[in-house]
């Protein structure tokens, strides 16, 4: 089985057959990372070219890992380096780079749509590691498999996604990938970081805390965005933490077994405390490391193949 | 129409893994540092057949592994049709280790070559033997085994089928012309 889109630009699209297969053979990619020759020859000789315009040390490291642990070879362009500086677009930026026959294009953009544009136009195969808010595709996909891997199956359990849901591609991708995959997904937020109509997406929506975890089997917690806040949306960071937070008094509110994600980076004290992120029920880091093998799967399946 | 011919049954099979079983403790003289090694899919039961067997006649356990070997295939990009990637487990490293590989047929040696491949990128075998239920000849690269249930001529056009199962009266390996 196969792919049916030469690029990854969104899970909105994607058929739940091939989440399923991306997935899997991502969970065969994991025991890669465990080996002392953390190495396959399968990308040998295939370029990767990494195109962030946004800050990034997890996921572009990640897609860098997962790159070289196929054998590929991988090009890092952030565009504070690059030529963008000097007013290249976007467009000549990416026909420039196509000039030199890459294999594959990751690429991160503070506008939505930008990998849209280059996967229309490049014969490359483009992965969106992110465009403004709109997706997030291979965050939800190493969510996913972590939920899977934890608890055994994604269908029928409850997620509670909380945070700032208006601005975050994580939320939007996950939602659109949990939502398919048959889980109950429930939203929470600041009033006016929840958008109109999201009901529409195939989620409950709840303002409070409370509410929004009770029973819940997956916690995701959303990054305050502190960078990305323009007018102040809420009055201020400690209002924010007192309402809608995890803690240790609230997560009891959860089922037992709850396991607590986030994509990263951590606010400690502000979306989420300290001993809730670094506790029992916290698998933060195997999304990382989940991260890598979800890529790793996503350049195998994307690249070869008949053109 | 197309004619199915057994060659060998559970029996036969039984006793070619029985031959092959002494014949690895002959030349390795015994089980030290011995490692069977099953390649997916088709050795990953005849590897646990010939484990088996081995440990009743020695009396002891052996180490045993599977290997998938689909990152190493010299067509990994070009064949489209991606096979699914099952896990390799190999947990220790294969230094100074006598690594015996098991497949069931031995056909043009691509696979055997892509498996001594990964099997390097575990470590340094001390020495690599290659043990196949079935030798289809057509070899299209300089690889041999050096313990064979049976040497099977065949035509390229035939497919050889071998099924090891646990179900082990249904062991049976069957010829088909293509």
């Amino acid at each position: 089985m196969k792919l049916s889109s030469k690029d990854m630009l969104g899970i909105q699209d994607l058929p739940r057959e091939e989440i399923d297969l991306i997935l899997d053979t991502a969970a065969s990619f994991r025991e890669i990372s465990e080996r002392t020759i953390k190495k396959v020859p399968a990308l040998r000789g295939k370029t990767v070219i990494t195109l962030f315009f946004e800050a990034s040390t997890r996921t572009r490291t990640s897609f860098e890992i997962a790159a070289k642990r196929l054998s590929a070879d991988t090009i890092n362009i952030s565009a504070s380096t690059s030529s963008v500086v000097k007013g290249e677009t976007l467009i000549d930026t990416a026909r420039n780079l196509e000039s030199m026959n890459p294999d594959i294009i990751v690429i991160r953009h503070s506008a939505a749509g930008a990998a849209q544009i280059l996967a229309g136009l490049l014969k490359q195969s483009i992965i969106n590691a992110g465009d403004g808010a709109h997706e997030h595709p291979t965050q939800a996909l190493l969510d996913m498999l972590t939920i899977r891997e934890k608890k055994g199956r994604i269908e029928g359990l409850t997620v509670a996604i909380v945070g700032d849901i208006a601005h975050s591609r994580v939320a939007r991708s996950n939602i659109y990938g949990l939502v398919k995959m048959g889980a109950n997904v429930v939203i929470c937020g600041p009033a006016m970081m929840i958008p109109r109509d999201i009901e529409r997406m195939g989620v409950t929506v709840c303002y409070s805390m409370g509410d929004a975890i009770r029973n819940a089997d997956v916690v995701m917690m959303l990054r305050m965005q502190l960078e990305r806040q323009e007018k102040n949306l809420f009055p201020s960071l400690r209002e924010y933490a007192q309402q809608f937070s995890l803690n240790r008094d609230n997560i009891r509110l959860a089922k037992e077994d709850v396991i607590v994600m986030h994509p990263g980076p951590v606010n400690r004290g502000v979306e989420i405390a300290p001993d809730i992120a670094d506790g029992p029920s916290s698998v933060i880091l195997e999304q990382v490391a989940n991260g890598v093998a979800v890529r790793m799967a996503l350049l195998y399946l994307l690249s070869g193949g008949t053109q | 129409m197309k004619k199915n011919k057994v060659v060998m049954d559970a029996e036969g099979i039984d006793r070619s893994l029985t031959r092959m079983a002494h014949e690895i403790l002959e030349r390795n003289r015994g089980t030290d540092n011995l490692i069977i090694i099953g390649i997916r899919k088709g050795g990953v039961s005849l590897a646990e057949r010939l484990s088996e067997k081995i440990a009743a006649i020695e009396g002891t356990e052996i180490m045993s592994g599977t290997l998938d070997i689909t990152l190493y295939r010299d067509d990994v990009l070009t064949t489209g049709i991606r096979p699914p990637i099952e896990k390799t487990y190999i947990p220790f490293p294969l230094d100074k280790k006598r690594v015996i590989l098991v497949d069931d047929v031995l056909f043009t040696g691509r696979t055997i070559r892509a498996a001594m491949d990964a099997l390097m990128d575990f470590g340094r075998p001390a020495l690599i033997q290659l043990a196949v239920l079935i030798d289809r000849g057509h070899r299209e690269l300089p690889i041999r085994a050096d313990f064979i249930g049976e040497t099977l001529p065949s035509s390229l056009w035939e497919k050889v089928r071998v099924t090891v199962t646990d179900d082990r009266s249904a062991d049976e390996v069957v010829i088909e012309e293509g």
